[in-house]
């Protein structure tokens, strides 16, 4: 296949880094096409002479390769052979091609080619104006769902695979004495400085070689190609044991205290998926001493009419094409710029053999140097003029020429009209800034370069070359070399001198500072002149912002959503700002200043997450007897990290059907749970049992050993955070049980009153969840069961409800607590969690005469609601005190010493009337669940909004009593015992329920002391 | 993210190890009940939320488990001093910035 804008014979580059003898065959929106090893999916279109790329945002408008780097906002593609191994937002001027890749325009809807979506687009485009994300988001919601669809659609936002990622992923940490971020003639030379010395040097580029712009322009330096001086430096560096070197490695992120994470494409530019023990893409998490942004700057196009026509490119991109890849990208060039240096695209272009139209210069005159290059090349140069209109459709056939004044605001004479295919443009560079801003730098601008620089925010950071600047090549290399040298010996290393290769000087006239070329039409009524291409933002669109009364740059951006995209706005931020600011009759810094934020170019999530997927997203908690569990049928439920078992369904019950078994077996026979799961605290200590008195609500100096206690622990907000029982050892030894989900809260709320407010009091604090299971066995048949295992005596009069005993269950050392969360007689049976499974085993073989069930947190939920026993965090949400709870019986408030939360137990608020208590709820229809969180109001006729007084917090079905109960908080609900309440439900229909206590089945309590 | 010296275990560790504990030398007081429902408020539900320097509590969650002190730029993020419990701070607070909204809060109103 032919590739007719490849450089052929003498005229082809001598620098090209592509390899002719080596085609590859790719596809394009399902159309193959062949290219050279080492081109980008961009280089190869425009060697294939392929225009349009894709589709614009609003406007559907034809939209094609602009830049040839990180800054492209147009050719924006999905990529990727099968469904697993899409990847979305990869720019095609940054992915090489290999043979087979595939990939699609992602704004291309509904084709890239074909003009439907111009037209559509056209309609769309009238009634998205300026401020249509600001004006819609302050519409009623219900129309911004109807938008989202469409602008998601058409607004190359791309799409994420269905299927799941076959590849892997990976994090490595790094520790850097000095990273140098960008891979060209600045951070070439800095590296070598920095390394030379000693000092760990990463030096890390996002392109697939090292070189940077040398690779784009035809510089020589130390009077040979600066080829020669890549390859002998990276040659260096790559066999200094003290140097990383990374390619294809963007630094998309910098974070606090010098943290930066570099975004590695391992087997990106190589294959679809990533071959098999290969990892396809790797985040290294860097921390250095020092960094320094040598991360080079992105050439401003100028703004004028229909610049968005296919053809239209940066000058620097045009000179990237012809000298790196060998690809020039149309017939005839028309250069457009404001300074010496773009002058050079031009003689590229007449170098490879085809035609420039001529160089418009807005200035009234250039350089000497680049005059007399122009004169010899025989290039006609036409000063004090821009264009101001581009014209075609999907190609540009010509374009609008004008004279303009001294200042650059107005035309000053006739249009005159060129015959061209391609505009190349330049306002100068934006130093790439981006990083510096990651963590609260605020660039600053710099009249004389007419651009912002990184500002000082980090002592820690130095910027160098053109990404902070400096643009003539032989003051980028010798100010890059002190950089690297600096910052050696900032991190102790002893840098005396400085090396780096010399490079041309020449005389360069001063560059005009222009943004917007003026057209003979007010710009609002001119052909569309784009400022941000991704976003379809002209500035028409930024005039009238400023005309609607915005008046900050970052009000502007959000009413515009210029910068909003993919890109980030990295070519339309700082025209942007100029716009406005000229609008505003302010300067550009008295405007305001850019900020970029993390990421640099977008990052996927398979290498955010690296290796924590699957079962390795979260911690995975698994009580000693989890493979009995597993191996039993259980249904899993998450308790925080934990898997605990939820029920035991037998052959083919139903969930409720499980339930219901469970709770039946319990109360008629025994049933077993795992309880290991609950936190377990040791406290021990003289001054244990002060401490428990200060952080519960109830009292312990009294508790004698052998006995255990249920207390309430509440913030200082008097709000009730944790419950749990907690037994006498012996006087200085407590063991303190929390809720699954809140252990760890609980541990560090003793640890941070003891380290912080109570030092002088001598306890120690140690988490033994782990190392003790706890096996409960409950029900009338559980005395019984445990009498035939255990050497402790049993005798209820002696071994109370309550009572804690040590001994043997089993034949291993437990601890049992006569403790009960089902109502029933029940043990608490604690062994070391690695003989969990021996005395569980033997608890199912001596209980299989009183068929002993397992039953799971499901079961225990039921149960214990049956008995009115709350779980904080279900019953309670921080809003709750003890009182509130009825549980006042658990507060001591003649304590000595005033425990955590009690003052606020006196506040005014907490002690006001018509507080949210809670209370039990009866359904009048006995077999109707009221759902969980059902709003509960006293009038149900009354008009929505109703007054609603509380609302449903546990809900089941109770098997034991044939009906369904509820609890409930409900405002000054201990006083409405009686009263009917209604819950109204969404689907129309109303729950009519009665108040009553919480406490369902054996309100007395007679059955945890069965004989 | 931070980098953060433990004064305990004597080194330099990184953030994911920490937990911020919020403003730190906030002193219980001696005899609650004393205290009106206001200044009891204050120690229980205000906090200073300075832009600057800030003495902060920190907890080495997953090493040590100790809790100290830091004073940290809220501007910057820069860590000007680590202390232990027990010890003062070298570096003042920085005063606290009126906040523009501070009339429009019910805190105030409640003052008044
Ligand atoms: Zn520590």
């Amino acid at each position: 296949m032919s590739q007719p804008n490849r450089i052929q014979g003498n005229n082809a580059s001598a620098q090209s880094r592509v390899d002719a003898s080596k085609p590859i065959t790719f596809s394009f929106n399902n159309k193959p096409y062949t290219g050279y090893s080492g081109d980008t999916i961009a280089s190869a279109l425009l060697a294939n002479d392929v225009d349009v790329v894709g589709r614009s945002f609003k406007y559907g408008r034809p939209r094609g390769i602009i830049a040839a780097g990180a800054e492209e906002p147009n050719a924006i593609l999905q990529l990727g052979k099968t469904e697993a191994t899409q990847i979305p937002n990869i720019r095609a001027t940054q992915q090489l091609i290999y043979e087979g890749l595939e990939c699609h325009s992602t704004n291309g809807w509904p084709s890239t080619e074909r003009d439907v979506m111009g037209v559509v687009g056209k309609l769309f485009g009238r009634f998205m104006p300026p401020g249509f994300y600001y004006k819609t988001f302050m519409a009623p919601s219900k129309l911004w769902m109807t938008y989202e669809k469409m602008i998601r659609k058409g607004a190359g936002l791309g799409r994420s695979p269905k299927a799941v990622d076959p590849d892997t992923y990976e994090t490595i940490n790094q520790h850097a004495d000095v990273l140098v971020v960008g891979g060209g003639p600045a951070g070439i030379t800095a590296a070598l400085n920095a390394a030379r010395t000693g000092a760990r040097v990463i030096l890390a580029d996002e392109q697939n070689e090292f070189g940077g712009n040398l690779l784009s322009q035809t510089d020589l330096l130390d009077g040979a190609p600066a080829q020669d001086w890549i390859d002998n430096s990276i040659d260096e560096l790559a066999t200094a044991d003290n140097v990383t070197l990374l390619i294809n490695a963007t630094v998309n992120g910098y974070h606090d205290h010098n943290f930066l994470t570099i975004h590695e494409r391992c087997t990106d530019q190589s294959f679809d998926l990533a071959p098999e023990g290969e990892i396809r893409q790797r985040m290294h998490r860097v921390r250095a001493k020092q960094v320094i942004l040598a991360t080079g700057a992105h050439e401003r196009p100028l703004v004028f009419g229909n610049n968005d026509i296919p053809g239209c490119m940066l000058a620097s991109a045009v000179s990237t094409y012809i000298n790196r890849y060998n690809v020039v990208p149309g017939k005839k060039l028309l250069l457009m710029t404001s300074n010496d240096n773009a002058y050079n695209t031009a003689f590229d272009w007449h170098n490879s053999g085809r035609l420039v139209r001529a160089i418009i210069d807005t200035r009234p005159a250039a350089g000497k140097a680049v005059v007399k290059k122009a004169t010899d090349a025989g290039i006609e140069i036409i000063y004090s003029s821009a264009i101001v209109q581009a014209q075609g459709n999907t190609c540009i056939s010509n374009a609008m020429v004008a004279p303009l004044n001294e200042t650059g605001e107005k035309l000053s004479g006739s249009v005159k009209q060129y015959d061209c295919d391609t505009i190349a443009t330049s306002s100068g560079w934006n130093p790439a800034v981006h990083l510096s801003c990651h963590t609260g730098g605020r660039p600053t601008w710099r009249e004389d370069i007419q651009g912002f620089v990184p500002d000082n925010f980090n002592k820690n950071m130095i910027a160098t070359g053109a990404g902070n600047g400096l643009y003539p090549l032989a003051e980028i290399l010798q100010d890059a070399a002190s950089a690297g040298a600096f910052a050696a010996n900032a991190c102790g290393f002893n840098a005396t001198k400085t090396s780096y290769a010399k490079a041309e000087v020449e005389d360069v006239a001063p560059s005009m500072p222009i943004f917007h070329i003026p057209h003979f039409k007010p710009t609002s009524r001119a052909p569309k002149q784009f400022v941000d291409f991704q976003l379809d933002v002209t500035a028409a669109g930024i005039e009238l912002a400023v005309q609607e009364g915005f008046e900050s740059i970052e009000h502007v951006k959000r009413y515009t959503a210029l910068g909003f995209g993919t890109d980030q706005g990295k070519l339309s931020n700082i025209n942007g700002m100029a716009i406005a600011a000229k609008k505003l009759g302010k300067t550009i810094p008295e405007t305001g200043t850019t900020v970029f934020r993390p990421n640099y170019t977008p990052v996927t999530f398979g290498a955010i997450s690296g290796r924590n997927v699957n079962e390795f997203f979260d911690i995975e908690r698994y009580s000693a007897l989890h493979t009995w569990h597993v191996e039993n049928g259980a249904e899993f439920e998450d308790v925080g990290q934990w898997k605990r078992p939820w029920y035991f369904p037998k052959g083919e019950e139903s969930m409720h059907e499980a339930v219901n078994r469970e709770c039946l077996a319990t109360r008629n026979g025994v049933g077993i749970i795992d309880a290991s799961t609950l936190g377990k605290i040791d406290i021990q200590g003289p001054d244990a049992r002060e401490f428990l008195n200060r952080v519960y609500t109830n009292a312990w100096s009294k508790l004698p050993v052998g006995r255990c206690r249920y207390g309430l622990m509440c913030g200082e907000d008097g709000m009730v955070f944790d419950d749990g029982v907690t037994s006498c050892i012996s006087d200085n030894h407590f063991i303190m049980t929390t809720t699954s989900g809140g252990a760890a809260h609980v541990f560090n709320w003793l640890e941070i009153w003891h380290q912080t407010e109570w030092p002088e009091l001598e306890v120690y604090f140690n988490s033994v969840t782990d190392q003790w299971a706890t096996l409960s066995i409950s029900g009338p048949k559980a005395r019984l069961l445990l009498g035939e295992l255990t050497d402790i005596d049993l005798n209820p009069d002696t071994f109370k409800f309550m009572d804690l005993r040590e001994g043997v269950v089993a034949g291993v050392p437990a601890r049992v607590f006569r403790i009960s969360f089902t109502g029933e007689q029940s043990y608490e049976i604690n062994v070391q969690a690695n003989y969990a499974l021996a005395v569980w085993e033997k608890l199912f073989e001596h209980g299989a005469k009183y068929d002993i069930t397992p039953y799971g947190t499901e079961t225990m939920h039921v149960l214990r609601a049956e008995k009115g026993f709350i779980i904080v965090g279900q019953d309670t949400d921080g809003s709750m005190t003890p009182y509130d709870l009825d549980m006042g019986w658990a507060v001591s408030p003649a304590k000595e010493f005033s425990f955590l939360g009690k003052r606020s137990l006196a506040r005014e608020d907490t002690v006001k009337e018509n507080r949210k208590q809670l209370v039990g709820l009866k359904t009048t229809d006995a077999k109707t669940v009221a759902p969980e969180g059902s709003q509960i109001v006293l009038d149900p006729n009354q008009k929505i909004p109703m007054t609603m007084v509380g609302h449903v917090t546990s809900s089941y079905y109770s098997a034991v009593l044939e009906r369904s109960i509820a609890m409930a908080v409900i405002k000054g609900g201990l006083d409405k015992m009686g009263d009917k309440v209604y819950m109204p439900q969404a689907d129309g229909t109303t729950i009519e329920a009665e108040i009553c206590s919480p406490v369902f089945y054996d309100p007395k309590g007679e059955r945890q002391n069965v004989k | 993210m931070f980098l953060i010296y433990c004064p305990y275990c004597e080194e330099e560790r990184a953030e994911e190890e920490f937990h911020a504990s919020g403003e730190a030398h906030i002193v219980r007081p001696t005899d609650p009940e004393s205290l009106s429902d206001e200044a009891w408020g204050d120690y229980v539900f205000f906090r200073k939320n300075p832009r600057g320097n800030h003495h902060e509590l920190w907890q080495h969650t997953t090493g040590c488990r100790k809790f100290f002190y830091m004073t940290r730029d809220t501007a910057t993020y820069e860590i000007k001093e680590i202390y232990k419990v027990g010890e003062q701070p070298n570096v003042a607070t920085a005063p606290a910035v009126p906040n523009k909204y501070d009339q429009f809060s019910s805190a105030q109103a409640v003052k008044k």
